[in-house]
């Protein structure tokens, strides 16, 4: 397989005031090129953690991680992030959080006009053109969080890391963002990992689903391989028996094998 | 009305109920109808908001002014309002005359009190705000200054003019020191704890961005700071204003502080009166100013 992100026995311990906690253990995972993963986990079981270990913001204890066969030792732009809050800078406009990341990216090598168009198509491409002179208290959440995966896109990352980019939107505009984002991920071919809770939209996006297992010490209970045909729609999927098929794997996966999580952690 | 002549009292009574109800009902209507279509903007002005943010403010100083009267209808010493209006008046009548170094107009005094605040303070914030930030970036710094801030920060402002005197010999450069090491303390700290306070997301974009440490300084801590900062600053000018009246009193020389002292010494009361008020309008003016500029400056940070 054309592994793109390899996870060798990762481990994750982090050291707290009330000592050791072991988040992560014997982490393995191969991610391909232009593959959509989800991890997906009951809270509390790593998959945030896990992602920031790809995104370098965190050091794995021990094991390796590797990006196109290069250890990540540091978070770089060709691993773009999307946070769970959005994390776009209050003060500057929509125009000026994706340029921020654009100039970083191909400040160098391009001419000051080239790195606009590339601005301007990033929002283009999220539909976000009409609000690129405001700033994000004054868009919706769902648009700010547009923004936030346009300034990931915009870098022409390698790999798109998000981190539960939709948790915190209302139902019909996670639909919509959803829809948008499958559709902005088949016109850019990018690789995808994504951290969500929600097991629909783990199905209708991946291509693979990572299931974790409850923490402390989580690690990977299975690995779902979701062979819809793209591309996806979730009306005519919603009476699909392969549909219905993977998301009663997950869910049994999760409630039934791992459930009461909160049990075990208290 | 034929048809009343059947009716029963207990009838009749209910029917005028029903047409008490009714008549209610129509009242009511009478009244909300006028309101219902809404009413298009107006541009007409609000006068009676207007009256409730500033009779009462005139109340209150209408009433400070009243009891002052009265307690000194009957006083030799204590001077009545009429009389510091009056005085007031002379005063401001010519602010900026000059016969010599102890006798000038009261604009002079505010002017020099201003300068020697404006040059302590800016030096403050200078030193202050770049200190702020790299004992906000640092730890070890942050623990090495801590103690020394907590236990400088509450002297009075006085202790240390005699300081300002020996290390200068001179009472101007005495006085501006005075307000320097007075004024910095609340820029330190509020620009560390901005500094400390900067969500770490945004840190977060700036590592997944890989920003230089030049864009992170300019596009993402100095703006997160700027609001943190400029209350240290607001509080800076207040305490600037305040040690300046006391440290001018002690070494002379032209300023609103000497000024007092010079009336008292002149057992002049109405001008130790107007002092203490133009003392009050130009801090309120100063604190005025800053909230302004901060006001500027700050975003709106709604998620």
């Amino acid at each position: 397989m054309n592994s793109f992100i390899q996870v060798q026995n990762a481990e994750m311990v982090f050291s707290t005031r009330k000592g050791r906690f072991h988040a992560l253990r014997e982490i393995d995972l191969d991610v391909a090129k232009g593959e959509f993963v989800t991890l997906i986990g009951h809270s509390g079981c790593g998959k945030s953690t896990l992602l920031n270990l790809i995104a370098g913001l965190l050091l794995p204890t021990s094991g390796v991680l590797l990006c196109d066969n290069r250890e990540i030792a540091a978070p770089g732009p060709e691993r773009a992030v999307v946070f769970q809050n959005h994390s776009l800078l209050p003060w500057l406009t929509c125009f000026e959080n994706v340029h921020l990341a654009v100039e970083r990216v191909f400040g160098a090598k391009e001419s000051r006009t080239a790195l606009k168009q590339r601005t301007d198509a990033a929002l283009e491409l999220v539909g976000m053109a009409h609000a690129s002179a405001k700033r994000p208290h004054e868009i919706s959440g769902g648009m700010k969080q547009r923004v936030g995966i346009a300034r990931a896109l915009a870098m022409e990352p390698k790999v798109l890391l998000m981190d539960e980019p939709f948790g915190a939107l209302d139902a019909l505009t996670r639909a919509h963002l959803q829809d948008e984002l499958l559709k902005i991920v088949a016109r850019t071919h990018s690789t995808v990992v994504m951290v969500t809770h929600d097991v629909d939209e783990a199905v209708l996006l991946s291509d693979r689903i990572v299931m974790m297992t409850n923490g402390p010490a989580a690690t990977i209970g299975e690995i779902l391989s979701v062979e819809l045909p793209r591309p996806r729609h979730r009306v005519e999927l919603a009476e699909d028996s392969r549909y219905v098929h993977y998301r009663k794997e997950v869910l049994d996966f999760l409630y039934t094998r791992h459930g009461h999580v909160e049990s075990q952690a208290a | 009305m034929v048809s009343a002549v059947f009716h029963t009292p207990l009838q009749a009574s209910m029917d005028a109920k029903a047409d008490a109800a009714a008549n209610l009902k129509a009242a009511k209507a009478a009244v909300a109808e006028p309101l219902k279509p809404v009413p298009p903007p107006r541009p007409g002005f609000d006068w009676n908001g207007l009256l409730l943010k500033v009779l009462p403010p005139l109340i209150g100083v209408a009433l400070l002014i009243g009891i002052w009267a009265l307690l000194t209808m009957k006083s030799e010493t204590f001077p009545t309002p009429l009389a510091t209006f009056d005085a007031a008046v002379k005063l401001f009548a010519d602010p900026f005359y000059s016969k010599g170094p102890n006798d000038q107009g009261i604009g002079w005094n505010i002017l020099f009190s201003l300068e020697r605040v404006a040059v302590g303070f800016g030096m403050a914030a200078v030193v202050g705000i770049p200190m702020g930030f790299m004992i906000g970036r640092f730890e070890v710094l942050n623990r090495m200054v801590s103690p020394l801030i907590s236990l400088l920060r509450p002297v009075s402002p006085l202790a240390w003019l005699p300081i300002g005197l020996l290390v200068f010999k001179a009472a101007n450069p005495a006085a501006i020191w005075t307000i320097f090491i007075c004024s910095i303390w609340p820029m330190i700290i509020n620009t560390a704890v901005g500094v400390q306070r900067v969500p770490a997301d945004y840190l977060n974009v700036a590592k997944v961005l890989n920003l230089s440490e030049w864009k992170v300084i300019t596009k993402i801590l100095f703006p997160a700071v700027l609001p943190y900062m400029l209350t240290g600053v607001r509080l800076s000018v207040g305490t600037a204003w305040l040690v300046i009246v006391a440290a001018e009193m002690l070494t002379g020389g032209v300023g609103i502080g000497f000024w007092v002292w010079d009336e008292w010494n002149n057992l002049n009361v109405k001008h130790i009166l107007i002092a203490i008020v133009v003392i009050g309008v130009v801090g309120l003016l100063l604190e005025a100013l800053l909230i302004s500029i901060a006001k500027r400056f700050s975003y709106d940070e709604h998620h």
